[in-house]
């Protein structure tokens, strides 16, 4: 069997699975796996760029993610006039001013010579502009927040269309990609991992506790749709004539016209994306990153810039993510930072990257589809096996309870040990690496 | 008077309860670079290792107490602490076996191992949520003050009040009395010196007729241990919550690191750098203030350099602060 022949059967096994899911469940169900398959296979083609071409461990995708989710925000949320005549140039200006601290920092670190007057020169730099920073901020956030906080509250976004926001989200999670990369890629992979993993949930903080911005907890719902509401097409009668036509309730039909219409959207950006990285994989730029990755001090002694190059796929990789999180907030309506979690935005991404197949492009995707379905499937799975196991015990003793109870959690143990499974016997993943 | 009242609110809200943060951090930390030292990985499943340790302990805690066993004034969980250990230890020499094993005897890269303890992260984290589910669970009884704020007020005369919690207390002795035991145990026996000539040389320890089968052995137990005692000591002062214990990793990894990874001195030292931070930078200090200052400059707002919830930021500054300018750590580390 030739090599083609065995990918080209996996990604089939994963369509027919999801038909399966289709004709066994519902087409409803089918087409939400479809799309948040297509995005995860997005994250995964981001996360492989890091780790499969460049040897990058970052363990913070959730931030990047979540940086995506925050861009539809301020992308395609109506303004909050109100809030900004309040205090929206304020809050601003502190932002600019704590930028030009850190920057002021920096310039004196470079400026002066080292030693102990250096030091004092900065922790008082930092010190003061901390303090500034908050005068500023402080009374701004106060007066924004209190602008009718049961809707508003916040800012809100531009007000354009929520499409911009993909790109956008991509541009956020590279910025605070380079702010890290700068700092943290010369460290060592370990390093490197927890820098990542705390950055993420530093980002998760910001939103959830600066109101201004992202209304927190409070969550911003209502996020503008970038294909039709399902009630508009009830409404509009040639929907409805021709979901008629082909012999559909009209609900169902608008149902899954719009879920459709996303996973028509998603693919586009799949496929875009997974072009470009397979050229920039075959290209002289992506042989220099995997020469870097087998031997880096190889690669550097043939004059190879291993930093810059490192840099560059850490931000492209970590874009990619936030595209993705920009895609995923689209897709649910709302933000609700409180939803992301490092097992489900980090560690699942890492699963898929692994058991498809890191280095190769299509195996990242194929694992992006493979894994989510298994994600949401192992719970009615492990529901019916604990239905199974429990199917003797008299109804209302304990420990039958407790195991349908417990069903739910069913999905990390699965994960675990596929990830342990794959890694042992068959390290490379289901598409290994050419 | 103000003075002395002073320096009570800062014990009250700031001293006491870094300390016992502290231990805490210490032991998790402690774990945390022993594996690195002699396994030469980053265990992420450390944070659910304690989480599991926990877990033992809190339900043997419930069969003690539906048995009526109570230590008096302490908690019921001291008595359950070793067979939470026994849980934890026989889990991770399993974990070896079955998972590590395969990859020392390759001789994988230590980044293959990281993802490894991701996947045992995994699992370890679904093996607690299954058998005691995703919530808060409280096993703590016994006498809860040690000194009560009233009691304090009326003792003294002050008009702040000094709480110390029992559980407080109970932290730092135990934590005390494990790290000298470990320290005893790494500088004076033979097994021990073993362990850090593995940890120092590898090749040199198996030319002088170290077993590494038996020190890695010895070092899950250990880290077992005292992933254990730290799961249940931050339990009884919080309260128990798989997830939780999840977040605790990134404080527990700062402290190891910033110690020096691979120095067990330099985790404890970490322990309370990253402890002392996080509370001093996230607490209010308009109480401690108002006593110190004049009544003219007494501050208006909270004086909270940081809310609560960017406790994790503290941390994390902390360490990369510490790994610009100093990568080795506090303490000198191993940097392989």
């Amino acid at each position: 069997m030739s090599v083609n022949v065995k990918n080209i059967g996996l990604f089939a096994l994963v369509g027919v699975l999801i038909l399966l899911t289709g004709f066994l469940q519902s087409w409803n169900s089918a087409l939400l796996i479809l799309n948040m398959g297509l995005i995860s296979a997005i994250m995964a083609l981001g996360v492989n760029l890091q780790w499969g071409f460049a040897g990058l461990f970052n363990i913070g995708v959730m931030g990047f993610v979540a940086l995506g989710g925050l861009a539809t925000v301020l992308v395609a949320m109506p303004p909050t006039t109100e809030a900004w005549a309040q205090g929206g140039v304020r809050v601003l200006l502190a932002l600019v001013l704590g930028a030009a601290t850190i920057i002021a920092a920096v310039l004196v670190y470079r400026a002066m010579k080292k030693g102990w007057q250096r030091s004092v020169a900065m922790i008082v730099i930092l010190v003061a502009g901390f303090f500034i920073y908050r005068a500023v901020l402080d009374p701004g956030v106060a007066r924004i927040e209190a602008v009718d906080p049961a809707a508003t509250g916040y800012l809100g976004g531009l007000g354009l269309p929520v499409i911009l926001a993909w790109p956008v989200g991509g541009v956020l999670a590279a910025g605070a990609a380079w702010v890290i990369g700068r700092t943290a890629l010369g460290l060592r992979s370990d390093y490197l991992a927890i820098a990542t993993l705390g950055i993420a949930e530093i980002i998760i903080a910001v939103l959830k506790n600066e109101d201004w911005l992202s209304r927190g907890v409070k969550n911003v719902i209502g996020i503008p749709r970038p294909v039709p509401f399902e009630i508009d097409l009830q409404n509009d009668p040639g929907f409805v004539d021709r979901a008629a036509g082909l012999g559909l309730d009209p609900v169902i039909a608008s149902t899954l016209y719009v879920k459709l219409l996303y996973g028509v959207l998603f693919l586009i950006v799949l496929l875009v994306l997974l072009w470009m990285a397979q050229k920039a994989l075959a290209s002289p730029w992506g042989r220099m990153l995997r020469a870097i990755r087998d031997n880096e001090v190889a690669a550097e002694a043939m004059g190879k810039d291993v930093k810059k190059r490192h840099l560059q796929v850490f931000i492209l990789g970590s874009a990619i993510c936030g595209i993705a999180g920009a895609m995923m907030t689209t897709l649910d309506g709302q933000l609700t930072p409180s939803s992301y979690q490092p097992l489900r935005f980090t560690f699942l991404i890492w699963v898929m990257v692994i058991v498809g197949g890191s280095g190769n492009n299509f195996g990242a995707v194929l694992g992006g589809f493979l894994i989510w379905f298994l994600w949401v499937q192992v719970e009615p799975m492990g529901r019916l096996l604990m239905d199974l196991i429990t199917s003797g015990m008299a109804d209302g003793y304990w420990l039958k309870t407790h195991l349908l109870e417990s069903a739910a959690h069913m999905r990390l143990l699965t994960m675990g040990l596929v990830l342990l499974l794959v890694l042992r016997f068959s390290p490379r993943g289901l598409i290994p690496e050419k | 008077m103000d003075f002395l009242n002073a320096i009570v609110a800062l014990s009250n809200y700031v001293l006491i309860p870094g300390i016992a943060y502290g231990s805490q951090l210490a032991l998790g930390a402690l774990g945390v670079t022993l594996v690195y030292g002699i396994l030469r990985f980053s265990n992420f499943a450390h944070g659910d290792t304690m989480a599991f340790g926990a877990m033992i302990t809190v339900l043997v805690t419930w069969w003690l107490q539906s048995l009526g066993v109570s230590l008096g004034p302490l908690p019921t969980a001291l008595l359950a602490l070793p067979f939470g250990i026994l849980g934890c230890v026989l889990l991770l020499l399993a974990t070896d076996r079955v998972v590590y094993r395969f990859y020392r005897e390759k001789k994988a890269k230590p980044v293959i191992l990281v993802i490894v303890s991701m996947g045992v992260m995994f699992i370890m984290n679904g093996i607690v949520r299954l058998i005691i589910g995703p919530d808060d669970q409280r096993f703590l009884d016994g006498e809860r003050f040690l000194i009560s704020a009233r009691d304090f007020k009326e003792m003294t005369g002050l008009a702040e009040g000094l709480a110390i919690k029992s559980t407080q207390v109970i932290t730092l002795i135990t934590a005390i009395i494990v790290v000298a035991l470990l320290f005893w145990f790494l500088n004076r026996t033979r097994a021990g010196k073993s362990m850090r000539a593995y940890s120092d040389n590898e090749d040199l320890a198996l030319l002088s007729g170290v077993n590494p089968e038996r020190v890695v052995m010895l070092t899950w137990v250990i880290v077992a241990a005292l992933a254990t005692v730290a799961g249940v000591l931050y339990g009884l002062d919080k309260s128990f919550k798989p997830f939780t214990y999840f977040q605790l990793l990134l404080p527990i990894f700062a402290s190891a690191i910033v110690g020096g990874l691979g120095n067990p001195l330099g985790a404890i030292a970490g322990g309370f750098v990253i402890a002392f931070s996080e509370v001093t930078i996230t607490y209010a200090w308009k109480k401690v203030l108002g006593y110190l200052m004049p009544d003219s400059l007494a501050p208006d707002g909270l004086v909270q350099l940081l809310s609560t919830d960017y406790k994790f930021a503290v941390s994390f500054v902390i360490l990369l602060i510490v790994l610009l300018f100093k990568p080795t750590g506090l303490f000198k580390g191993q940097s392989v």
